[in-house]
């Protein structure tokens, strides 16, 4: 149940399981970011959850095309926020009016004023690392081992390759059907993905 | 080069000093009444004002609500001519599409100038709102009105001096705005892009002179009410709430503009969304300079500096100084968060409506506790003169507006500016 409900927050971020057979996925190369839309689209319309697009650059259009909607780093960005500013506010009335108090030319020991630009600093960092944070945990990053790293072509996404990646983990999988449905949707070529554990890429 | 934007009658240049030009594909579609009523309505109320301010009994009042309601109009002419400059330097793209409103607003100071005679006679009056600086005999020791401190300070303030340097303020925005404003209307007829190059190389110099102009400006006609009191920062506590102040402006024509069934498909969501971040940034700003401000005399604690917060602090003015912090900041702010509200013309123009009654709000806090040190209040002329100077702007603004086409179509940019989207 817990594993089943991991591996769902885990597919969110676009970790996702290999098969028990060590397939991982099926990996196909587009001709041009055109099609790679053009795919993404038609891929989700036919209902899978569990794919990925890579391009050397960023595709106008594409977080549509693959439905992801609105990202949700922005309500992280406002608990952060709201956590600096009480923390802030907590911190300077409870050290200089209740632990420490000691007069300073005669200022109140805990007033608004001075408070301020320690509640706006503090608000702004936390809001600012959980921004940052949370948009890396929910991109699942920093991740140097991806199964994907196996296929030698996939080498080139750095470059001048289009890939849409299925995971085998989706619950339409299914090695020969997707595979033609892939080919279908104007793929150049579609290569099947093992994740062997380790990294071999050298050897093969 | 022959000029085909030469203007015809010299009240006409008040208006625009450029002959109207005819746009086939953007043109101005609502009906010349839209802006008849507002220069009618704004005249009327104008001279009604002056007419009833100028007699003995409301004459005190009348010169600082007038002073009000006009540096309330600079305010907004000057973001918005700050928004073009700095459109044109940073290159923006989004902005093309709605960029012939600010330009057009910004083209306004010629109008300015005719109706700061009623500030210039003020200033010339020994009961006018300057009259603490200008009294006779000011910096001598032997006469009555002598006053230590502001006798070191008469090299600057001085009518002379005042009158020359608001010659040049109005001189320099008049010619960076004119001069933006015809490039821009002749790009639309050449389709040149040189001209997007000009415009860049004349908001290169134009900028920094409209800031430096702004920050003075903002001392003379608003600080010096009080000129015991100083405050560097003040400049740009001014900058802010102009700035702000030409944002809700833009967005409030466009949201009028698109009901009246123009500028559809041209200016879409997307732009409404960077507008409404851009108020969203810069009510934190203005919070941020006003709070800096503030702080600063807070801690320092010096009686000659904290005697202009004590005088809003106290007598009523107290409430004024919990709204401007409420409704200037932190109501906006919170309404402003969230993305939803940003992407829809209706929510974003009553929140434009709302933030430009507070700059007004903003500039009778500064100046009006100077009168009225014992009881805060409003007058009927604060209003009259307000209301009467802003229909007139925005009248003469509309006309010349309509006379040429609505969306920079000349502009190479177009293009990308009617594509974009916010990532």
């Amino acid at each position: 149940m817990i594993k089943k409900i991991l591996q769902g927050i885990k597919a969110t971020m676009g970790i996702y399981e290999a098969r028990t057979d060590g397939v991982y996925g099926l990996l196909a190369e587009f001709p041009h970011p055109g099609a790679l839309i053009d795919a993404a689209r038609k891929i989700r319309e036919s209902g899978y959850q569990h794919f990925d697009t890579h391009s050397p650059f960023p595709i106008h259009g594409m977080d549509r095309a693959m439905g992801l909607g609105q990202s949700k780093v922005g309500y992280l960005t406002l608990i952060g926020g709201i956590s600096g500013l009480g923390l802030a506010t907590w911190l300077q009335w409870w050290t200089s009016a209740i632990d420490y108090p000691i007069n300073i030319s005669g200022k109140p020991f805990f007033a608004l004023e001075p408070a301020i630009p320690i509640m706006f600093e503090l608000t702004v960092l936390l809001a600012a690392l959980l921004t940052v944070g949370g948009m890396l945990a929910m991109n699942g990053l920093p991740r140097p081992y991806n199964p994907l790293f196996y296929s030698r072509e996939f080498l080139r996404v750095t470059d001048d390759a289009f890939f849409l990646h299925i995971a085998a983990s989706d619950s339409n999988f299914d090695l020969q059907e997707t595979e033609a449905l892939l080919k279908n949707f104007g793929a150049s070529s579609v290569e099947v993905i093992h994740d062997h554990g380790h990294s071999d890429l050298n050897s093969a | 080069m022959s000029n085909p934007l030469k203007g015809s009658s010299l009240l006409m240049k008040l208006i625009d000093p450029l002959a109207p030009t005819k746009s086939d594909q953007y043109p101005f579609t609502a009906s010349p009444r839209s802006y008849i009523v507002l220069l009618l309505a704004g005249i009327a109320m104008t001279v009604i004002s002056v007419a009833v301010g100028m007699s003995e009994a409301f004459l005190e009042q009348f010169y600082f609500s007038y002073l009000i309601g006009w540096v309330f109009c600079v305010s907004i002419t000057l973001g918005c001519l700050f928004i073009v400059l700095i459109k044109h330097l940073v290159r923006s793209k989004w902005i093309v599409s709605l960029r012939r409103i600010p330009e057009a607003s910004a083209a306004s100071f010629p109008l300015l100038i005719i109706l700061s005679i009623p500030v210039i006679i003020g200033l010339l009056d020994p009961h006018g709102p300057y009259h603490h600086w200008t009294t006779e005999g000011i910096a001598d020791p032997t006469s009555e009105h002598y006053d230590e401190i502001v006798s070191g300070k008469v090299a600057y303030l001085n009518i002379p001096f005042f009158l020359g340097r608001m010659a040049f303020y109005f001189i320099a925005w008049t010619f960076i705005s004119s001069r933006l404003w015809r490039l821009s209307v002749l790009q639309d007829i050449t389709h040149d892009p040189h001209l997007s190059v000009r415009m860049r190389h004349l908001s290169a110099w134009g900028l920094p002179v409209a800031a430096i102009t702004t920050a003075f400006a903002a001392f003379d006609f608003l600080m010096t009410l009080d000129p015991h009191w100083f405050s560097t920062i003040f400049g740009v506590y001014f900058f802010a709430g102009a700035f702000l102040a030409a944002f809700c402006f833009t967005t409030l024509t466009i949201a009028g503009l698109q009901r009246a069934g123009m500028l559809k498909g041209v200016v879409t969501r997307e732009h409404y969304h960077d507008l409404g971040k851009l108020m969203f940034g810069f009510v934190v700003f203005w919070a941020y300079i006003g709070f800096s401000q503030y702080m600063l005399i807070w801690y320092g604690g010096i009686p000659e500096e904290t005697a202009w917060f004590k005088y809003r602090l106290q007598n009523g003015w107290e409430t004024h100084s919990g709204i401007l912090l409420f409704g200037h900041f932190i109501i906006p702010f919170i309404i402003l968060l969230p993305r939803a509200i940003k992407r829809f013309a209706t929510p974003l123009a009553i929140i434009a409506v709302w933030l430009l009654v507070m700059q007004w709000f903003d500039i009778h806090w500064q100046a009006m506790p100077v009168l009225h040190k014992d009881q805060a209040q409003f007058h009927w002329l604060d209003l009259s003169c307000w209301v009467g100077l802003t229909s007139l702007l925005v009248g003469a603004f509309l006309w010349r507006f309509s006379r040429h086409a609505i969306v920079c179509e000349g502009d190479p940019k177009l293009e990308k500016s009617l594509r974009f989207e916010n990532v």
